[in-house]
């Protein structure tokens, strides 16, 4: 035991005495943190606060192609600026300059009246009693394509984001046009409302379980703050697998190698201090999430009754990440080894942990790849205590996964160690 | 106390043997000289001696006990002050040396007491809390050698201990070393300083591709061998003039 806390306390002071080292391990996740979720935010606010400017092409000049343009305007997402031009609008966007255009094609209003009017007068026919009427000749109409010219480098999320928000204006238009044209057909006075054009069917978000006004619907904060606090941990890999590559070069293991110590006891100091790191960055985490967010305008992180159990999944997190970063210490020959494929390796473990793309919204490979990633189990168990206020009974899954993970890389870099060692 | 048996050592994929059939006994309170040009095998020993290398065949005994049935008792007895700076930068003299004794199970006033003593003997008082990172190659020559033999070690192995350091620091390296020889440390060592040896060690032997091709009290080679003026003819002699380099 005295051994153990001897290696842990000269950890503490290799650490400590690197003082860039420390201020970037403290520093660079909260940046990431900041930065990330001042993103997002923003992205969402843009699609709900802040107009995107947008072009249009109005070819139509008709009802249509005006309640298009209204439409766009009212919806408080979009500025909108008209031009005349398809092929400058085509290249302004091309350059950049504007992430989407809209053509409205020629004759939209017209030819939708007719098309309506066609299938109005087609199925008051059929109710009428009148036999000797003359079945009607119906215009063959072409189907109109309404024109959405996208910045290539728009992303794929936010052309679909548009796509469906035109595809529901037009169909809107379109149902008033039918509701407009059976009202012109069934009466003579205009003011008459025959059809309540109000959409009947609404809907609401709600989060099961979420008993208070406050928990029911979770902010970006509230995803952000462990999705990318449980990526900053696991980048720890990094600075312990230098730090032991590091050992390696000096020659400072080839003592420890001949000293009375076991493996397992020089990684047991390294394992103390590593996990201490990873519980003070999530602390740094969750007071920037409470305090400077809202100063900066912010979703607030929530916390409130949830301290203990986020420390402990913290704890079981910060245990695999250092898992991992022993065994590519002890696995890494050199630093152009390990920090690479650490840095590399980190990512590839977030992406399949669903820090960036969630779980369900992968191809059903990736999924099964991702049930065995330790990010993917840390940010359950995370989401379970911010999102879904489990209990630690529920939490226990993911953290046996996470205690195992640490176990079996430990014992790996141990056996690899000794196998290593008997050349 | 050092009792080797036909002890070898091919490391993998390489044709030949780094040591091969090698027979040695060293006694107690000797100072034993291994020398041999690049390649001949003297790491390789010392790296098997002290437990960093596994041999291939045969087997040794430190003071009784058997490398591989008592490896953990056999690294209490014995020290390694390894060819490069075996320590940590950042960390001051005596932090580097607290670490270090610690992993030999010394703690508290004894620690304190033996890191102090070696200190000063070797001159370092004055540094102790300065970092390593800032000391010369002489210094750090001396505080490597203090982190081997903090928990005096009853044999002691040393990998070219003086290489690349001025003549005071080797100087009080090599009558420090005989004063714990003279205090019952049994030393083996090796050099590339044929005259350092010559003076230093009770007993020397020449390796070359392996094995041993002469030993004895280095007085006694020089006058056995027809026109030897010192070990450095004695070695030529026995391992030939031409370049060793190896990769």
């Amino acid at each position: 035991m005295y051994r153990l806390w001897a290696s842990a306390y000269k950890e503490f002071l290799l650490l400590t005495r690197d003082f860039g080292g420390l201020a970037i391990l403290f520093l660079m996740p909260l940046l990431l943190v900041i930065t990330i979720t001042i993103i997002q935010d923003g992205t969402f606010k843009t699609l709900k606060e802040t107009k995107i400017p947008i072009l249009m092409v109005d070819l139509d000049k008709g009802d249509v192609s005006k309640n298009i343009h209204e439409n766009l305007i009212t919806s408080g997402q979009f500025e909108v600026a008209m031009r005349t031009d398809e092929k400058m609008v085509q290249e302004l966007v091309q350059n950049g300059e504007y992430q989407l255009a809209i053509v409205i094609p020629e004759n939209l209003s017209n030819d939708l009246n007719l098309k309506v009017s066609e299938n109005v007068e087609g199925i008051l026919e059929k109710f009428s009693m009148e036999e000797e009427n003359i079945p009607m000749v119906k215009s063959k109409l072409e189907p109109k394509v309404v024109k959405l010219y996208f910045d290539p480098a728009t992303q794929f999320s936010f052309r679909n984001t548009i796509k469906s928000g035109i595809d529901q204006m037009v169909s809107k238009i379109e149902s008033q046009t039918i509701y407009k044209a059976f009202q012109e057909e069934l009466t003579d006075d205009p003011s008459e409302q025959i059809f309540d054009t109000e959409a009947f069917i609404k809907f609401t978000e709600i989060v099961p379980g979420g008993g208070t006004e406050k928990a029911m619907i979770p902010s970006s904060t509230q995803h952000n703050i462990p999705a990318w606090t449980l990526f900053a941990i696991f980048f720890i890999i990094l600075p312990l697998s230098i730090n032991m590559v590091k050992e390696k070069n000096q020659g400072t293991f080839i003592r420890l190698r001949t000293s009375p110590v076991s493996y397992a006891t020089v990684l047991g100091g390294k394992t103390v201090v590593f996990i201490i790191v990873a519980l003070i960055q999530f602390a740094l985490m969750l007071l920037v999430g409470v305090y400077l967010f809202p100063l900066i305008d912010l979703p607030e992180l929530d916390v409130s009754g949830k301290l203990p159990l986020l420390f402990f999944v913290a704890f079981f997190a910060g245990l695999a990440a250092v898992g991992l970063g022993l065994l590519l210490g002890t696995v890494a020959k050199s630093q152009e080894q390990s920090a690479p494929f650490g840095a590399t390796f980190v990512v590839i473990l977030a992406a399949l942990g669903g820090v960036w793309v969630p779980v369900f919204a992968m191809p059903r490979f990736m999924q099964a790849l991702s049930n065995i990633s330790p990010m993917n189990w840390g940010l359950n168990a995370f989401y379970d205590v911010f999102l879904r206020n489990v209990g630690l009974k529920e939490l226990l899954p993911e953290i046996t996964l996470l205690f195992l993970f640490f176990i079996s890389t430990t014992v790996i870099s141990i056996v690899y160690n000794e196998r290593k060692n008997a050349v | 106390m050092i009792k080797i048996n036909q002890l070898s050592k091919k490391y993998k994929g390489a044709e030949d043997y780094s040591v091969h059939n090698l027979d040695l006994t060293i006694e107690k309170g000797e100072i034993f000289g291994l020398l041999g040009p690049n390649g001949a095998g003297k790491t390789t020993l010392i790296s098997m001696l002290s437990s960093l290398s596994k041999p291939s065949s045969g087997s040794f005994s430190i003071d009784g006990l058997n490398f591989q049935r008592n490896k953990s008792e056999l690294k209490k007895l014995i020290g390694i002050v390894p060819q490069e700076y075996a320590l940590y930068p950042s960390l001051t003299a005596y932090e580097n040396l607290q670490y270090f004794g610690s992993m030999y199970g010394l703690k508290g006033a004894l620690l304190k007491e033996n890191i102090v003593g070696h200190l000063e003997i070797l001159g370092l008082s004055a540094f102790a809390d300065k970092k390593i990172a800032n000391f010369s190659g002489g210094m750090k020559r001396r505080i490597n050698l203090i982190a081997s033999i903090l928990h005096t070690p009853k044999v002691l192995f040393l990998d070219e201990p003086t290489v690349g350091v001025d003549v005071q620091s080797k100087n009080v390296i090599i009558n420090y070393l005989k004063k714990l020889n003279a205090n019952g440390t049994t030393i083996l060592y090796t050099s590339h300083h044929l005259n350092e040896a010559e003076h230093f060690c009770t007993r020397v032997a020449i390796i070359d591709l392996g094995n041993i091709v002469c030993k004895g009290e280095p007085q006694t080679l020089i006058a056995r061998q027809k026109d030897a003026k010192n070990l450095e003819d004695i070695f030529l002699d026995r391992t030939g003039k031409a370049l060793r380099d190896y990769v």
